[in-house]
């Protein structure tokens, strides 16, 4: 993710809405905080001196509650509001010098934006409604209508181009309000709030299709949410604020596993770990024997661990299948090789499999459950307790998520200075 | 307590000398606008007297028919033919042009000036109070300096008639176009629009309607106006109420309150539907 390029980049932006804006940010800059600040100067803080890049191709989630500064703060990346200081640059041009020209062309060819409300045109189609971006940029109108109703298809709202924007439900709406932002085909798109006001299932839905869309059309995207379940499902990487203040970015993994202060442990502690936890989480080292290993061997590794039943892996460590202590004793007294008593039906599970798919399997099977790669490697095993443990937040019973970390750590260190 | 312990301030001779001063210096100016409107106001009546009285009330009504509803042509075809009946057509003629000329001048002063103030804090800053201002000082009033300006006849009924029927449509007009909800203003500006397309292609087509209730209510003062013009020379049916007050024919001042009570309720119902049909 290093290497990838940076698409925006903040650095210590601020803003303060009110009057006395001088003395504010003389305030801030000394680390007053916002209640201290708008009890002496009367000046409220809507962003404190935030810093983060977003790269080239990712989702990035701006996360806080209402009040947080979340929505502003993104407001600030198009200038819909002038940040009170700071520098943001958009493809290493900085926004917040740019002239009202040099700013409507970047609006126009760079970012496009979806909004809470949906905010469309009523008095205009569907298609008209689409069209709007390309239409104030003067193309000719049989190419901006192939582009509208490109993006309309897109967002699978074919055959609805002639309706009204209140002839189509809350879902509808938005799927216009993004097809709009799409037809304009900038690379950075700005999502406030944008399932915000959507019931929880065409929400999930609607996460489902970006997600879906994002995999085809590699955007960049910020995302505004107060919900942090959509924020960990969506979301490569997260930043959480409050008043005004980003508090911790991070991977979700990293956000839910390691919070940087009570701040964000509070917001995450109600976070339902099985949706997020996953079978590599919560894995054990598995205990193997080498298919062309005698029984006996089979059998002395059991008694030592003090284990029933061995899971039998090849040079590659692909599963062969699994020794049960009763079969690897007949073999030895019959002479028999490990390949001939393999007992071969064991269940696997992929290593990105959740919890709440686990259960099932983990509750039914007799013997622990493989947890293999794309590749059909074992990397371990799932025990019951360990797998409960987990769930009722022992962090003992979590995994390190190393090769995750180890990428992203360093990074979330360049952006928090 | 009875004496003034400052003297009385001259107002009223301040205004004077004002308006000597304003009549001598755009003597030009008020000969050219008593000419254009006089031109305005004299052509419509014109070309309305051109048309035979029952194919006009024919059109009006079938215009009725598509701006309103079935009703309210019934009621257009049966208001004019009594104002014809009862001999007022002329009279309602003259007036309707006044009115009209008015409405017209109200649009082309006050359109502008509301765009601008819902688009400019200080101007909507300066705008108000005179608004403000033209709206609570007597119609009356205005008759005066009207006269000194234009001399007598219909022309200064036009002009007090837009002083008095203007504020409605520069109030509504700002309105309107602050009441376009902010999100969408956001989404025009996040898609670059410049500030002249989002006027034309935002604003000013989600504020039509309640522009259009602006217009409507300037239609209804100036037509309120009528009988104050008529004071000042102005022709039409409030000439006939004017004449059966000061001679206090109570029957013949019914019959002419009649006919503008009808006219009224005609200009309302079309106006007010103009507006709803593009929404």
């Amino acid at each position: 993710m290093d290497e990838r390029a940076k698409k925006i980049s903040v650095s210590q932006v601020s803003k303060i809405f009110g009057k006395n804006t001088k003395k504010a940010t003389q305030l801030l800059n000394e680390g007053q905080s916002k209640n201290e600040i708008l009890k002496q100067t009367g000046a409220t803080i809507g962003v404190n001196q935030a810093n983060f890049d977003v790269y080239d191709s990712e989702i990035f989630v701006i996360m806080g509650l209402s009040g947080s500064g979340k929505s502003t703060l993104v407001r600030t990346l198009n200038r819909l509001i002038e940040p009170t200081t700071g520098d943001i640059l958009i493809d290493g041009k900085n926004i917040t010098k740019m002239s009202k020209d040099e700013l409507r062309e970047t609006r126009r060819k760079k970012i496009s934006m979806v909004f809470q409300k949906f905010a469309l045109l009523p008095h205009r189609t569907i298609l008209e409604n689409t069209e709007y971006g390309l239409e104030i940029q003067g193309m000719a109108k049989d190419h901006r209508k192939q582009k509208a109703l490109d993006a309309l298809k897109l967002v699978g709202l074919e055959g609805y181009e002639n309706q009204y924007p209140d002839q189509l439900s809350g879902g509808m709406q938005q799927r216009v309000g993004l097809a709009r932002a799409l037809a304009n085909d900038t690379d950075i798109l700005l999502m406030d709030e944008a399932f915000s006001a959507l019931d929880p299932l065409i929400r999930k839905d609607m996460q489902d299709e970006l997600l879906d869309l994002q995999s085809s059309m590699a955007k960049t995207i910020v995302f505004i949410t107060h919900d942090l379940d959509e924020a960990l499902r969506i979301g490569d990487r997260i930043a959480l604020m409050k008043d005004g203040v980003i508090v911790q970015i991070g991977t979700p993994e990293e956000i839910l596993m390691n919070p940087s202060n009570q701040y964000v442990e509070r917001f995450v502690e109600d976070v339902d770990l099985s949706k997020v936890l996953t079978a590599q989480h919560v894995m054990k080292r598995a205990e193997t024997v080498q298919i062309d290993k005698g029984p006996r061997v089979a059998l002395q590794l059991m008694k030592k661990l003090g284990i029933s039943s061995i899971y039998a892996v090849d040079k590659k460590k692909n599963i062969r299948g699994i020794v049960h202590a009763s079969a690897a004793k007949e073999a030895v007294d019959s002479r028999k090789t490990i390949e001939e008593i393999l007992d071969t039906n064991y269940q696997t599970v992929t290593e990105d499999t959740v919890l709440t798919d686990l259960f099932d399997i983990v509750s039914t099977a007799s013997i622990p459950v493989a947890v293999v790669n794309e590749n059909g490697r074992l990397n371990g095993i799932l025990v019951r307790g360990a797998v409960i443990a987990a769930l009722a937040g022992n962090n003992e019973a979590i995994n390190d998520f190393e090769h995750d970390t180890s990428t992203t750590q360093d990074q979330s260190n360049k952006e928090v200075y | 307590m009875e004496e003034s312990f400052i003297p009385k301030i001259p107002v009223a001779s301040w205004i004077d000398a004002f308006v000597d001063w304003l009549t001598v210096t755009f003597a030009i100016v008020f000969d050219g606008i008593t000419i254009v409107l006089e031109a305005i106001v004299n052509g419509m009546n014109t070309v309305l007297m051109a048309i035979p009285a029952l194919i006009l009330i024919i059109i009006l009504a079938l215009l009725a028919w598509k701006l309103a509803s079935k009703g309210i042509a019934l009621f257009t075809l049966i208001g004019l033919l009594l104002i014809q009946n009862l001999g007022y057509w002329e009279g309602m003629l003259q007036t309707l042009s006044l009115v009209l000329t008015s409405v017209i001048i109200t649009v082309i002063i006050g359109l502008p000036i509301g765009v601008w103030a819902s688009q400019k804090r200080t101007v909507r800053q300066i705008v108000t109070p005179i608004l403000d201002f033209m709206q609570t000082m007597p119609a009356f009033v205005y008759l005066i300096p009207a006269i000194f300006f234009f001399s007598i006849g219909v022309v200064p009924g036009v002009v007090a008639s837009v002083i008095f029927a203007v504020p409605p449509t520069i109030r509504l007009t700002i309105l309107g176009i602050q009441q376009v909800p902010t999100d969408i203003i956001e989404a025009t500006e996040a898609f670059g629009s410049t500030v002249k397309q989002r006027l034309l292609k935002v604003q000013l087509p989600l504020a039509t309607p309640t522009i259009m209730a602006g217009i409507n209510q300037s239609i209804m003062l100036s037509l309120s106006m009528v009988v104050i013009a008529s004071m000042v020379g102005a022709p039409g049916l409030g000439a006939d109420v004017y004449r059966a007050v000061t001679q206090i024919q109570i029957g013949t001042g019914f019959e002419a309150g009649l006919a503008i009570v009808v006219m009224a309720i005609i200009l309302d119902r079309l106006t007010q539907n103009i507006g709803k049909k593009k929404n």
